[in-house]
């Protein structure tokens, strides 16, 4: 073991193969089911609450007059709240779950792994679960306000404008839900990855 | 066999801790040379920089002055590629904790080393399985930490360590968190493997143990160095803390 020669020119690591760090990524999602869930469902019900919000918007307002345009007014200031609940919802789960993980990340670093492994296995993970959680909240929040409409208006409201509505606002959703997680969870992993192993390792939660 | 005879130098290594107003030095001057091939044991009370010198030695943390030097390479003077390459290859980690992946399964964990060292997966496999046969958990490869005794988690981890064929293991309080006996066989493991493998072994430890198997054992207190002392001298001063003779005695 200690025979080969001495290595007196130093060498580089090299790269990690996406399909090895996506078996990873996926692997650390389900093992870690139960924690990922809640996770997501943080994720789910902020963009949910959103997307109930915008849906709502979809149905044409029975106000007339003056009353429309409060309502109109109601309703953005209601799309901005919601923004801000998904902004701190999400940010403080992924928060949690990348800064619960320091201790992984100084113990990956000590197996040679460069800082741009790190955040390439919480890119993809924080990208998966902010895409399905986020997928997810766009339908619960979507169907919660189609059938309460159903009950209240019959099939009227759901002309074709509706449906392509409906499209734009989940494509929306799914946008603003993963980019909220991954903007919360790259920098704390950066910053995991970057710090000396040490100090990474004797990080407690 | 490589042709130097040591594989980590230090020279007046220096670290400080600051905690709010109050400046600690962890290190005060550390110059050590360890041979190639020995089992070294870093003795010391708990806050007597053991642990900081043993994260200098294996460049999990930088220190505020003076050099390592790891195969006459001067680590300050790595990039983080180099840091990193040198952490795969060259030095193998085991701690007080453990530290597996607990969302890897034993086999995982000691494979996840040679995915960072780029080897093909078949290879991998066969390398951690070798490793795992060679500690005694041949039989539980597919078992995930959780499900093994910390005994077993341990060897997990020594596994992991030498999975890169390393020059060197640091291993950091290898027996802090097992029973005696269990922390006996560690540290027999641990000796057959420095004895077979030709690696060499640096623990940082409070573990009397450890002084039986060592080559050489290094006492730490508040950051210095009180002193060095070959094997042979140790039984020779039973009990005693006293300077054997002809070892070199470094403080400052």
């Amino acid at each position: 073991m200690s025979g080969e020669t001495v290595k007196n020119a130093p060498q580089s690591q090299i790269t990690l193969p996406f399909s090895k760090a996506w078996a990873i990524s996926m692997r650390s999602i389900k093992i870690r089911l139960g924690r990922s869930l809640i996770t997501a469902s943080g994720i789910m019900l902020g963009i949910a609450f959103y997307s109930s919000v915008r849906t709502t918007g979809l149905f044409p307002s029975t106000d007339v007059g003056p009353e429309a345009l409060a309502a109109a007014h109601r309703q953005s200031w209601l799309a901005i709240m919601a923004l801000l609940v998904c902004f701190v919802g999400i940010t403080n789960s992924m928060l949690m779950s990348v800064t619960e993980r320091f201790k992984e990340i100084g113990t990956m670093k000590c197996l040679g792994a460069l800082d741009k492994f790190i955040v390439t296995l919480f890119f993809i993970e924080a990208a998966l679960m902010g895409f399905i959680a986020s997928a997810a909240g766009w339908l619960v929040g979507w169907l919660i306000i189609c059938i309460l409409h159903l009950f209240s208006s019959g099939l009227s409201a759901f002309g074709g404008a509706f449906w392509l509505g409906s499209l734009i606002q989940m494509l929306e959703c799914v946008f603003i839900g993963a980019g909220i997680t991954l903007i919360a969870a790259i920098p704390p992993a950066y910053n995991a990855a970057k710090m000396p192993p040490a100090m990474a390792l004797r990080s407690e939660i | 066999m490589a042709s130097n005879e040591y594989v980590v130098r230090t020279k007046g290594l220096v670290k400080e801790f600051h905690m709010g107003d109050e400046t600690l030095r962890a290190l005060n001057g550390v110059d050590l040379d360890i041979k190639r091939g020995e089992y070294l044991s870093i003795m010391g009370p708990s806050g007597s920089g053991k642990s900081t010198l043993f994260n200098a030695i294996g460049g999990l943390d930088k220190p505020d002055a003076g050099s390592v030097f790891i195969n006459d390479v001067d680590m300050a003077q790595l990039d983080a590629k180099e840091l990193a390459y040198l952490r795969c290859h060259t030095i193998g980690y085991i701690f007080q904790t453990f530290n597996l992946l607990t969302a890897m399964t034993a086999l995982e964990n000691v494979t996840l080393p040679t995915v960072f060292a780029g080897a093909p997966t078949e290879e991998g496999i066969e390398r951690g399985m070798e490793m795992l046969n060679k500690v005694g958990l041949g039989h539980r490869l597919h078992h995930r930490p959780g499900q093994l005794s910390g005994g077993q988690q341990q060897r997990v981890a020594i596994a992991r360590a030498l999975v890169n064929t390393p020059a060197i293991v640091l291993a950091d309080e290898p027996t802090g968190n097992l029973d005696l006996k269990t922390g006996e066989e560690i540290i027999a493991l641990l000796r057959e493997l420095n004895k077979m493998e030709g690696v060499t072994i640096i623990t940082a430890t409070h573990d009397y143990k450890m002084v039986d198997v060592s080559d050489r054992v290094v006492w730490i207190r508040d950051g210095k160095i009180a002193k060095i002392e070959e094997r042979a001298d140790i039984k020779i001063s039973v009990g005693g803390m006293e300077d054997a003779s002809g070892v070199a005695s470094h403080s400052e």
